[in-house]
């Protein structure tokens, strides 16, 4: 049956696509039938997450290669797919567009370096990694090194570095379904976490890797679909990513008569911005093109060292495939990448442009207080219309929103259906609980495998281990749940963050680790421990303790700190400690070489 | 042993040699190109200021492009010095 399923994977996804897109008709004709905007809200976040249930019941598994790499049998399309998944998070689908949105050319660090980092993890680590045959990445640490210390240490930085980024899709999950299915957001977390665990607890990667192929499926039709229809609607073009630079440029126009980045705003409301940073204009100052560079520096090592991410290699058959996943991860990332800032600009098109029937900048605030789409969006808090200078007309710094509006509000500012509001919160739905999915399983098979059966009792048998990853599972997704419901942070920090507490203690030590024979388990373990201590301690300084951030490195770069660090305390205690031993070396040049067997053999 | 040592230490030098060029050319189009935003921008490319495209649209697609071909390369590599699965 196993076997089969993996021959007929595309006919499986080949139907499961065409019965989403048959779904969304039926929802189509129910909106003109006259059923509520929040109805079909309800009936497609419920159905979407009824089907990945599905899925993670029917990949039920009680086998130790399934249960961690899915029993390495996955293609490189399939696998690619299912990073993309595991990648894009609530932040990128929700977050992003809104981003650009309000930070301008500044902002697009995001999507150099949330793509480039493909480039690091395919050259530097996937295939080697793969080539090794670990179940995780301490586990990796562990046997490169030696040593229970720099496999502890390896799991610290994992725990950290994936819990902060777990709360955020947590929260994130929280939110939509708040919204989606009308319950309190406390509800909504719980609600979400329960999607979460039935799509990873029963079968482990194997459940959460063809869950992740449905949900990217999920996702890139809802990220795209209105886009491209917004596009053709209101003339912007057929294909919107190639035909925006016209939008951009008009943008440049009507920022100038506007006064965006002149006009202040002069009131404020929790947790809504207005706009005042121009769209595509870079500073020249030398200190704005180094912020840009080091965000772009820390988002990329970070994704060539968060565990989530790489542990996704592991599961393809062969050191070829691997690569080959790497290019496909890369290419399905950038289908959505690519168009964010293309909807960022269009959004903000049809907000200020006066000739558009969609632009609201410079009417009369009682126009557009009349608007359904204002009215509904104030009404949960996510925009708000003050008329601060009191002439009855609507300004640039008049006019506050969130930057998930632009996502999420799109359809309704361009006059699409209901229907594609509701797609865009399966999307959003998807995109989180799929990046959560992969944190809680990289947090808790790190602590059942590398803590559990690697350090306290190496002599448990597979029933109890399996038992025991799932007991983790739960107890860290109710841990991460807890934290989301008390709203700590905003959903962008706290990611950002995690690729800086990645970088800062894993990027070198797994580098180095294939690249560097002579580096050695002193010099791992000083990188890692040091490299955290000292990011760690800088965030703490300049987010918490009021100090002055030093050259522009703030608290969402301070992996910068971090990896210098950890580089430089690896290189110099492997130096001045002895070379590791011939096993250990011969043991680098086999992961070195694509063929022969894997180097850990422990699949059963 | 040696025969197959020696092939092993070509293949390491060319996968070596692949992974300097494709991290030369990410190091230009992450960093270098990005550093003069503001110069670029006065550059107009297809109806976008060139720096807000090199960064929207320019540099991912070199990425796509740069994996696809690198990958070719290497498992050409492999395929050369005897190594491939």
């Amino acid at each position: 049956m196993n076997g089969r399923f993996i021959e007929n994977l595309p006919r499986v996804y080949g139907l499961y696509t065409g019965g989403f897109i048959v779904f969304i008709g039926m929802m189509a004709v129910l909106e003109q039938m006259g059923v509520s905007a929040d109805t079909l809200g309800i009936l497609f976040v419920a159905f979407t997450i009824a089907i990945y249930a599905g899925i993670g019941w029917l990949s039920r598994t009680m086998q130790v290669d399934a249960y961690y790499v899915a029993g390495r049998e996955v293609p490189a399309l399939y696998n690619g797919m299912a990073t993309a998944a595991d990648w894009m998070s609530g932040a990128s689908f929700v977050a992003m567009a809104g981003g650009v949105y309000f930070g301008g050319y500044g902002y697009l660090a995001f999507i150099v370096g949330w793509t480039g980092g493909y480039v690091l993890v395919n050259s530097l680590l996937a295939p080697y990694l793969r080539k090794f045959g670990c179940y995780t990445v301490p586990d990796f640490i562990g046997t490169r090194y030696g040593g229970n210390l720099a496999r502890l240490f390896a799991v610290i930085v994992l725990v950290v570095a994936s819990f902060t980024y777990v709360t955020a899709q947590i929260n994130a999950t929280g939110t939509i379904a708040a919204r989606a299915l009308q319950i309190p957001f406390e509800l909504g977390v719980w609600f979400g976490l329960l999607g979460i665990l039935l799509c990873s607890m029963l079968g482990g990667m194997r459940a959460v890797t063809w869950t992740q192929v449905a949900q990217y499926i999920v996702l890139i039709i809802a990220y795209l679909v209105p886009v491209f229809w917004m596009s053709n609607v209101q003339g912007f073009g057929v294909i919107p990513q190639i035909s925006y630079g016209g939008a951009v440029e008009r943008i440049g126009e009507l920022e100038a008569l506007q006064g965006v980045g002149t006009l202040m705003p002069t009131q404020s409301f929790d947790g809504l911005r207005a706009l005042t940073t121009p769209h595509a204009a870079a500073s020249d100052a030398a200190m704005a093109s180094w912020k840009f560079v080091t965000l772009v520096l820390v988002l990329m090592a970070g994704t060539a060292s968060l565990p989530h991410i790489l542990m996704r290699y592991f599961t393809t058959p062969s050191v070829r495939e691997a690569r080959r996943s790497v290019v496909w991860s890369l290419f399905f990332i950038f289908l959505l990448y690519v168009t964010a800032p293309a909807l960022a600009t269009f959004t903000k098109l049809q907000i200020m442009d006066p000739n558009l029937a969609t632009g609201i900048i410079g009417k009369s605030i009682a126009d557009v207080q009349a608007l359904d789409w204002i009215q509904k969006w104030s009404n949960v808090g996510f925009l708000a219309i003050a008329d601060s200078n009191g002439d009855g007309l609507l300004q640039i710094n008049e006019f506050f929103m969130r930057g998930d509006i632009v996502v999420l509000a799109t359809p309704e500012i361009a006059g699409l259906p209901y229907v594609i509001s509701g797609l865009v919160a399966a999307g959003g739905m998807a995109a989180a609980m799929s990046t959560a999915d992969g944190l809680l399983l990289a947090i808790a098979n790190a602590l059942s495998h590398d803590l559990y059966y690697k350090i306290i009792d190496p002599d448990a048998d597979t029933k109890t281990r399996l038992i025991v990853a799932r007991i983790l599972l739960i107890i860290i997704g109710a841990g991460g749940a807890l934290v989301a419901s008390l709203k700590l942070s905003s959903i962008l920090g706290a990611v950002a963050w995690a690729f800086s507490f990645a970088c800062s203690g894993l990027f070198f030590p797994l580098v180095l680790g294939v690249w560097w024979k002579r580096a050695n388990r002193h010099g791992a373990v000083a990188g890692m421990g040091l490299g955290f201590l000292a990011g760690s301690i800088y965030l703490y300084q300049v987010r918490f303790a009021g100090m002055e951030p030093w050259i522009g490195i703030d608290h969402l770069r301070f992996g910068i700190i971090g990896m210098a660090v950890s580089l430089i305390s690896m290189v110099v205690v492997t130096l001045l400690t002895e070379e590791p031993d011939a096993e250990t070396q011969a043991m680098v040049d086999e992961i070195r070489i694509p063929g022969g067997a894997t180097v850990l053999n422990q699949d059963q | 042993m040696s025969k197959q040592g020696s092939s092993a230490a070509t293949h390491w030098h060319r996968t070596r040699n692949l992974t300097f060029l494709t991290l030369g050319i990410w190091f230009f189009f992450s960093f270098v190109i990005h550093w003069f935003g503001a110069e670029l921008n006065t550059v107009s490319f297809l109806g976008f200021p060139l720096g807000f495209y090199m960064a929207a649209q320019g540099a991912p697609i070199v990425f796509v492009v740069l994996l696809y071909v690198s990958t070719r390369r290497q498992e050409k590599i492999d395929d050369e010095c005897g190594v491939a699965e």
